[in-house]
């Protein structure tokens, strides 16, 4: 290790280094043994394939959308099609890929490791949970087969009870089962956190990790049930028309507002809060310290958490709540930037004086940090109240959710995964072609949304697919970035394919990080330990690190 | 070979200790046949189950949240809608139901505590209860809702306000006619009433549904020899079911009871 080290990537001998012969890959045959498996591992395997497919088919919705809108009139697509393709972009990505992009693949991977233990509290919920993810899915492709739905996803009341004549029904219905499984996940993990952690593992001993998926457990458990019911609602007012959404029979259609965002605001941290947990796992490993201020980014986390459940009508800000109460809300929305200020602070000090070394997660994790400050400080435009009612509704705020949740979220769950793949499989990914496609999904994610600030800000509004003339090369722009970030999010899927065969093998722990994760085989048992750890030692303790590898034989016989 | 080296020496496998392995042999614990592998010991997998049972009710509560707020808010809006519209209801009815529920639960409470002093067929015979008292209630909701579908009172296309416009006509002196507007929101008073027993009502097929398969592996002797879990969790799920009740019942039924002063 010289100061000149340009990575700290540590691979086993290539020429001798095997796969483990026992893992949890190899330790059943056949598609029944995945099908019906309890073990968390499989079943993470099993969600990222199926939110990979869910990402391609919502991101080729995007593809088209932006196609259209390459030029001022609309001739791409007839502009029902046109509000069928956001609207399923919007469904598809927010609860099909967002809410179980990080929890349910590399949470249920690596989270029951981290605590130390041999599985999650309820494994046969685990995979419950996956189905109902699968029929949710089957749900809303059978939606896209039968010809769509555009509502927007937000299902605004009365427009998708009384006036809309399109799959509304089969896409609540899905949106419900898969809300369900967003729950049981949740629900495993916070057992799972408070139940299963081995001796030693204090709770501040928890990587960071643990932590932020704890707080958006939270959400999941108290948040989602509350879309479950407004969703119950429009259903049984659009089948029966019943009228409690409804102001000719005397309802109100903010209730469902009310309800709707009382879930979908704390969605955004669901989203969010496992990415920030990748990105301190990434950050501290590539800067060999321990991320700074643990307990505040520990905390940060909760306090999220708990902002984010009264906030939800800065949503609202232009639907004809009170002013007072608009108040209230935008004070409380400035109050989420300070735990969000902590988290990007605490990175930046970790960064500070560290060993940093540009392997592609960090390059992901810099790209989010980045990415979502921008993204998080335009969201305290959007929360003040007078500036609101000038962007809502606008492609700034389009911008705005994408810096968050395609520049943040997206960003980190592809750090994520590059980060534990080696972990997942055994084997490592082409560094130099990866680190291509961190800089090109950079680029291309830049050119796509920074436009549409501009664009946003001058007036152009969301959800339209005609738009004046002059507004046309910002579009041009940003329909070009979007074609190279098709290509940033191709590359991975193509060598990380590649590498599940060809990879060179990644030993047990390549970035040399402190993880209890670290610490086994990679790919692990199934039952991860043979004998439940005992944890004698800090998160992110790179001495201890240090000290055990001195006693380790590298090299036997 | 560096596998299995990193794979134990950080992590002190439990053995090294002598004094617990010493422990270990003297109280030599013997596993439940239901016992989990993931989890290290009985006591911790039955906290990880109840934990998990008062996290899943925890949605629950949210879940009906979301129509108790409607109901706070249109409460609130359509007073004079919605105390008429109570009083349809049968006080009678609604109060025998909520003794039925709460005899339900306390079978109930009498099976946990049998399951945990192994009594088989107090179980049992508890169980059996507990499912029959559910089906009364059961019935008599269905009685109920028998009588508001005669009186044209679901809500939607059929919905009829006749018996608030004009009460008389149809034989009831003691409530003063509603203007139109105001009668029909007497519906949101029904959907509510609609939506949240029968949201309450599915909650106790499902859990009639699975209180059948608990009493069959009751039967078969599964909760009498030291596993109660099942039975203890399934325990929390029935209260709570009870819970909402004892809230649905007065929001629902008693409204007029103690008028808001106006």
């Amino acid at each position: 290790m010289s100061a000149t080290a340009t990575t700290i990537v540590n691979l086993p001998d290539q020429s001798t280094a095997t796969i483990p012969k026992k893992n949890y890959i190899s330790a059943e045959h056949g598609l029944l043994s995945w099908l019906l498996t309890g073990d968390h591992k499989r079943i993470a395997m099993l969600y990222l394939i199926s939110i990979t497919v869910f990402f391609f088919i919502g991101g080729a919705f995007a593809g088209l959308i932006r196609l259209e809108l390459l030029t001022p009139q609309p001739d791409l697509v007839a502009s029902d099609t046109y509000n069928k393709l956001f609207t399923m972009h919007g469904v598809i990505m927010v609860f099909l890929f967002l809410v179980p992009s990080v929890p349910a693949t590399i949470g249920n991977f690596v989270i029951p490791i981290m605590v130390g233990a041999r599985d999650l509290a309820f494994p046969k919920i685990n995979l419950l949970s996956w189905y109902l993810y699968l029929v949710g899915g089957v749900m809303m492709i059978a939606t896209m087969v039968l010809g769509g739905v555009d509502t927007g996803w937000t299902f605004t009341t009365p427009l998708s009870t009384h006036y809309l004549n399109t799959h509304v029904i089969t896409t609540a219905l899905a949106i419900f089962v898969a809300g369900f499984s967003s729950i049981f996940t949740g629900l495993n993990f916070i057992v799972t956190v408070h139940r299963m952690r081995c001796p030693g593992m204090t709770w501040f001993r928890l990587p960071l990790f643990i932590w932020s998926h704890y707080a958006a457990s939270i959400l999941m458990v108290l948040g989602t049930p509350v879309l479950a019911i407004s969703l119950v609602l429009v259903l049984l007012e659009r089948v029966f028309g019943i009228g409690v959404f409804d102001p000719t029979k005397g309802g109100d259609p903010l209730l469902f507002q009310h309800l709707f965002w009382f879930y979908s605001h704390p969605a955004v941290y669901i989203m969010i809060l496992p990415g920030m947990g990748v990105i301190s796992e990434v950050v501290s490993t590539f800067s060999r310290k321990r991320v700074f201020g643990y307990t505040a980014v520990a905390f940060s986390s909760v306090a999220i958490a708990l902002f984010g459940f009264f906030v939800w009508a800065h949503h609202m800000f232009i639907m004809g709540i009170s002013n007072y109460s608009a108040l209230v809300f935008s004070l409380l929305t400035m109050l989420v930037a300070v735990p969000s200020a902590i988290k990007i602070f605490n990175w930046a000090f970790t960064l500070q004086k560290g060993s940093i070394t540009f392997e592609t997660p960090m390059l992901y994790a810099f790209g989010f940090m980045g990415l979502f400050t921008i993204g998080g400080l335009t969201g305290v435009f959007l929360g003040s109240l007078g500036m609101d009612i000038q962007l809502t509704e606008t492609y700034f705020i389009v911008a705005h959710f994408h810096f968050v949740m395609v520049g943040g979220m997206l960003m980190a769950f592809l750090s994520g995964v590059h980060f534990w793949w080696p972990k997942m499989t055994g084997r490592m990914y082409p560094e130099a072609l990866s680190k291509l496609a961190a800089v090109v999904t950079f680029i291309g994610f830049n050119l796509t949304f920074m436009p549409q600030f501009v664009v946003g800000y001058l007036g152009m509004p969301r959800r339209y697919h005609a738009y004046p003339p002059e507004f046309q090369v910002l579009n041009v722009l940003s329909t070009a970035g979007a074609t190279v970030l098709g290509v940033g999010y191709l590359l991975p899927l193509i060598y990380l394919a590649w590498s599940l065969k060809y990879g060179p093998i990644a030993g047990n722990n390549p970035w040399q990080a402190t993880g209890l994760e670290w610490q086994i085989q990679s790919p692990p048992l199934t039952e991860n330990f043979t004998e439940i750890p005992i944890m004698d030692h800090e998160a992110y303790d790179y001495e201890w690190l240090e000290h055990k590898t001195q006693h380790e034989v590298t090299a036997v016989g | 070979m560096d596998n299995a080296i990193a794979q134990t020496e950080p992590l002190m496998p439990r053995e090294t200790s002598v004094h617990e392995a010493g422990h270990d042999v003297e109280h030599e614990h013997v596993f439940i046949p239901q016992h989990r592998h993931h989890f290290e010991t009985e006591e911790q997998q039955r906290e990880a189950g109840s934990f998990g049972m008062w996290l899943f009710l925890l949605t629950e509560i949210m879940f009906f949240g979301g129509l108790f707020f409607a109901y706070l808010l249109y409460r609130n809006w359509y007073y004079d809608a919605f105390v008429p519209a109570s009083n349809f209801l049968s006080i009678p009815l609604g109060g025998a139901n909520t003794a039925i529920l709460i005899t339900s639960g306390f079978f109930m409470a009498i099976a946990v505590w049998a399951a945990e002093v192994r009594k088989k067929n107090v179980l049992v015979w508890s169980l059996v209860f507990t499912m029959l008292f559910g089906w009364a209630f059961i019935c008599i909701k269905g009685i109920e809702w028998h009588d508001e579908w005669v009186h044209g009172h679901i809500p939607g296309a059929t919905y009829n306000i006749g018996e608030f416009v004009n009460p008389k006509a149809h034989g009831i002196n003691d409530e003063k006619p509603l203007p139109v507007d105001m009668a029909q929101r007497t519906q949101i008073f029904y959907f509510l009433y609609f939506g949240m027993t029968g949201m309450h009502a599915l909650h106790m097929l499902i859990g009639l549904g699975i209180l059948l398969w608990l009493l069959w592996r009751a039967i078969r002797g599964e909760f009498t020899q030291g596993y109660v879990a099942p039975i203890e969790n399934f325990g929390l799920y029935w209260h709570f079911v009870d819970i909402v009740w004892l809230y649905l019942f007065p929001l629902l039924y008693l409204i007029n009871r103690h008028p808001l002063a106006h």
